[in-house]
């Protein structure tokens, strides 16, 4: 017999509505998994057992009755703990807000309680969302589930451990430089980060505002379309929300490639990506072109500036957006003989260094005198990517190349070395400074077993390509390894 | 040496929207603390800004009402500073693209009439207000400090004048117009007591007929029209005194200090903040298109300067024309009771003198009181009938302010009613003379001086209700 926590959302979904199982057995899978494998794994930072419970109940209730249920009803999630939840301790994976309990939901945590789906609990990211290994956090590093020596990437590495694993069915993670799509990659699931505005970013704890979106991590590429259409959609409370129609993201998962024009970004592929990786990936595009796509290589020479001025935009706007955490109002307070010390001994205390070298990073491109030099050179380095995208948009349908420069690597490795850690969103950045969507699907694993993720990109909106798109990909790779601790069984 | 002080005031008013900013609080003064919040304008984690459709109108209003371009792309920006009353330690203001460029607005003072330019007015959020407790009220020197967010989030416009102001007079004639011109467009309550328009200036010396500017200094915590000119005219002596000790100037923050009459030093230039503007990620730019552009222009009311033009043209004093224009309440009441048929000159009087004073004395607005502008005619009819003296038209007044009825029923039951018929009037007139015979033998022997003691004598008799222009005609009949 299937363990429950095995099944993809799809699948479980049938079942709930088949009648098979109930919410509540599916959510006793979950927890059973997550029992056995959050000593190693750490993905959660906090499991709300009896919140669950309830949204399990309920689900069941409306199943039971035949009321309109939809797709994620009585469905397990996790949410990154940068989300916040009525009532449910929401911290960040900072210090500064322990113990936070936020008074309102966001608006995609809103959606999911709206459509039935179960909240599992918080997950373990790099504090604030800033890192790519999870290795930030101030409770401790997550595991990837493939090999637990290794990080799941970041910053959303719960999350994706978490689905990896099968401690959740699907989980939100959100994207700034690559922070859905790295951790994906690396854990062997699907994570699709959104076209800028397609989701509201009501509720998220800012870390870049202009390049910040909330995404689904999930096991298949069907899975990620559910998820995404109960959080895209216009939200009044934030003024970024794209007003107009939601894209049908459904529409081509069946439709394959053929025809279609694929272009393979040439500025992220060769030096730098582990030739494991690249081989993968090249592979895929051959059997693209197999299927009828029509390849071509195509440069975006601005690719080369993306890293260095995103290190510019997101620390700036982060130095703005963490002002608030200053001992005021709620989390981490330290006294002080005077407000300013008060202040400054709660910022010192509550946050670690990597939250503290961006702010000092963003403070500093912000000075008078060094404004334009800094943040004012980013932001037109930031057109300029906009511009190679939109010609290379006027030539083919979609870009692909590898998510991450290399699988995952071992704890530790890149700990005191940023620059190192920046380049592992390398791939990624550039749809975050452009606001596109991309989306990361398994293709394979390397030879130390460790998952290899493919890119997709597609232009703003331009949903329904990449998911027709991401689902060949899926189907070519046939990728159906588990990683060996989602293989500890709950019956034993 | 002569100095010409350059001076230029930053107005700061808060809105009167039905609600903040960027979220759906009431605005609202004197409600108990922290009860108009929300996690926006509280800066929780995760709460995102939605600009309020009104409130950029009505900031397009007063931009047009100072006669500034509307911008048709303007952008908000993040004003970075750390203050504990300030919920997300940066204040979502605009920057280098603000919604008004541009206008200018006209003054008039006994030292002439003046163009003020405007160089801008921008929309911005309010803070919070801090209460420090114990140790003289200011921040560090207490042992706690309570805040209170209702006010974070009102809307806020800040009006940026040119350097254009040279004189105290100047300075405060100009807040005077700017407040005008606001409280005419009915988009605030301009209450300075209440801090719902405040003033700050710069200012600084140059000897006279030189074409650089001095060092500036900025002064704050000028919170009624009359400290503006008072606190300016002090800066000017300061500065003044400074420079002809053949001292510098310190460009610094000084803080006016209503009790002792001085100001003195807040920070200096070194202390002042990097506001590391950039802006704002959380929304998106505002576009005025010139239809709505045009709607706002054309739903405009009189300006001030229309209306001074006008009462000017009805035969009122520049002040006084100045006055009712300002005060649109005063304005109001003082067209009603000329378009009733009362006389311009004498309604305006009444207006910018009793009536001004008893409010003032009363701690009361106009439209608090029970007159309006038919009382106003109608007691101008009393007088000009010659049943009412101009002295007890003012005892009316008064009686009519605080309610106690129409002009008609106030004079009688005040027994005001002034008697100017000879046959009333003879014989206390004859009583009078009888008693003084000196007085008015003197009179009939061509001293006219003491004429007035004569009227005096009977207006004392009648209780101050007879006509005096008909007791002088009586007493000269009996002169022959």
């Amino acid at each position: 017999m299937t363990d429950l926590a095995d099944l993809t959302l799809s699948e479980a979904t049938s079942g709930l509505q088949g009648g098979e199982m109930t919410a509540v057995e599916l959510l006793e899978a979950v927890h059973r998994r997550a029992t056995m494998t959050e000593a190693q794994l750490h993905a959660y930072l906090n499991i709300d057992r009896p919140g669950a419970a309830r949204a399990a109940v309920a689900a069941d209730s409306a199943l039971g009755k035949g009321a309109a249920v939809s797709k994620l009803t009585g469905i397990p999630v996790a949410l990154k703990d940068n989300l916040v939840t009525r009532g449910l301790e929401t911290t960040c994976s900072s210090k500064i807000l322990a113990g936070y309990l936020p008074p309102y939901d966001a608006t995609v945590v809103g959606r999911l309680r709206e459509a039935g789906s179960v909240i599992v609990g918080k997950t373990n990211l790099d504090e604030f969302a800033m890192g790519s290994s999870t290795e930030n956090s101030a409770y401790g590093t997550s595991r990837n589930p493939w090999n637990p020596e290794r990080v799941p990437g970041g910053s959303s590495g719960g999350s994706a451990a978490a689905v990896a694993v099968g401690s959740a069915l699907a989980a939100l993670g959100s994207d700034t430089g690559g922070s859905i799509r790295q951790p994906a990659s690396l854990c062997g699931i699907v994570g699709m980060k959104p076209t800028y505005g397609l989701v509201s970013r009501y509720g998220l704890i800012a870390f870049a505002s202009s390049l910040d979106q909330i995404g689904p991590l999930t096991r298949t590429v069907t899975d990620s379309v559910t998820v995404l259409e109960a959080l895209a959609g216009y939200d009044p409370a934030d003024s970024t929300s794209h007003p107009g129609a939601v894209p049908d993201f459904r529409a081509g998962l069946e439709r394959g490639v053929a025809g279609l024009r694929i272009g393979v970004v040439s500025e992220l592929s060769g030096e730098g990506i582990d030739p494991q990786v690249q081989a993968a990936v090249a592979r895929m595009v051959t059997s693209l072109e197999g299927e009828g796509a029509k390849v071509t290589e195509v440069s975006l020479p601005s690719f080369e500036y993306a890293l260095s001025a995103y290190y510019l935009i997101a620390p700036a706007e982060c130095s703005a957006n963490l002002a608030r955490f200053d001992g005021v109002r709620y989390g981490l307070r330290r006294d002080g003989d005077t407000v300013e010390e008060m202040m400054a001994n709660t910022r010192a205390e509550g946050f670690g260094p990597e939250v503290t070298r961006r702010i000092l990073l963003g403070t500093y491109a912000l000075s008078a005198g060094y404004y334009d030099a800094f943040y004012g050179q980013a932001q037109r380095v930031r057109t300029l990517i906009l511009n190679d995208f939109d010609s290379a948009y006027g030539q083919v349908d979609v870009l692909v190349s590898p998510t991450s420069p290399t699988t995952a690597f071992e704890v530790g490795a890149r700990a005191t070395d940023p620059l190192a850690m920046y380049m592992s969103d390398v791939c990624t950045i550039p749809s975050n400074l452009s606001g596109h969507p991309g989306i990361s699907v398994p293709v394979g694993l390397d030879d130390a077993g460790l998952p290899i993720g493919f890119q997709v990109m597609a232009p703003a909106l331009g949903e329904e390509v990449l998911f027709q798109v991401a689902a060949e990909v899926e189907r070519i790779a046939g990728f159906s390894e588990r990683p060996a601790l989602a293989n500890s069984r709950a019956d034993i | 040496m002569k100095f010409e002080p350059v001076i230029g005031i930053e107005t700061h008013v808060e809105l009167t929207t039905a609600s903040k900013m960027f979220c759906g609080c009431p605005v609202e003064f004197g409600a108990p603390p922290n009860t108009n919040v929300c996690p926006v304008c509280l800066g929780l984690p995760g709460a995102l800004p939605v600009v309020n459709h009104t409130a950029v109108e009505y900031a397009m209003k007063i931009g047009l009402g100072l006669q500034c371009e509307i911008a048709p792309h303007s952008v908000f920006s993040r004003k970075n500073y750390f203050y504990p009353d300030m919920p997300k330690n940066y204040q979502i203001s605009q920057y280098d693209l603000p919604l008004c460029i541009d206008g200018y607005i006209d003054i008039e003072t006994d030292e002439g009439s003046a163009r003020v330019g405007i160089t801008r007015v921008h929309m911005e959020e309010d803070t919070g207000k801090s209460t420090h407790l114990g140790a003289g009220g200011r921040i560090g020197a207490g042992s706690q400090t309570l805040l209170d967010f209702n006010r974070a989030g009102v809307p806020l416009m800040e009006i940026v004048s040119e350097p254009d102001l040279r004189s105290a007079v100047q300075a405060r004639a100009y807040a005077e117009e700017v407040r005008g011109v606001v409280k005419r467009l009915g988009v605030s309550d301009v209450k300075l007591e209440e801090g719902s328009m405040r003033f700050d200036a710069n200012i600084s010396l140059r000897p006279e007929g030189a074409s650089t500017f001095g060092t500036k200094v900025e002064v704050k915590n000028m919170n009624s029209l009359r400290s503006v000119q008072r606190a300016l005219e002090y800066e000017i002596k300061r500065q003044a005194a400074v420079l002809e000790a053949g001292e510098e100037v310190v460009q610094e923050t000084r803080h006016w200090n209503e009790e002792d009459g001085t100001t003195a030093a807040m920070r200096s230039k070194e202390e002042a903040f990097d506001y590391r503007y950039f802006p704002e990620p959380d929304l998106v730019p505002i576009a005025v298109d010139e239809a709505w552009r045009s709607e706002v222009a054309s739903g405009l009311p009189e300006l001030p300067a229309q209306a001074r033009e006008r009462y000017r043209a009805q035969g009122l004093e520049p002040t006084t024309a100045g006055l009712l224009s300002r005060e649109v309440d005063l304005g109001r009441v003082f067209e009603d009771a000329v378009g009733a048929g009362a006389d311009a000159r004498t309604v305006a009087n009444w207006l910018t003198g009793e009536v001004t004073a008893w409010l003032r004395k009363e701690s009361l607005l106009l439209p608090d009181s029970h007159l309006d502008g038919a009382a106003l005619a109608e007691l101008e009819a009393m007088v000009g009938a010659g049943d009412l003296s101009a002295t007890a038209a003012k005892d009316v007044l008064g009686g009519v302010l605080s309610g106690e009825g129409r002009p008609a029923e106030v004079a009688e039951s005040r027994d005001l009613i002034q008697v100017s018929d000879s046959a009333s009037l003879e014989p206390a007139v004859d009583a009078v003379l009888a008693a003084n015979s000196d007085a008015f033998e003197k009179l009939k022997s061509g001293d006219h001086k003491v004429m007035g003691f004569l009227i005096g004598q009977v207006m004392r008799s009648t209780g101050g209700k007879a006509d005096p222009a008909a007791v002088t005609r009586i007493i000269n009949e009996r002169a022959g």
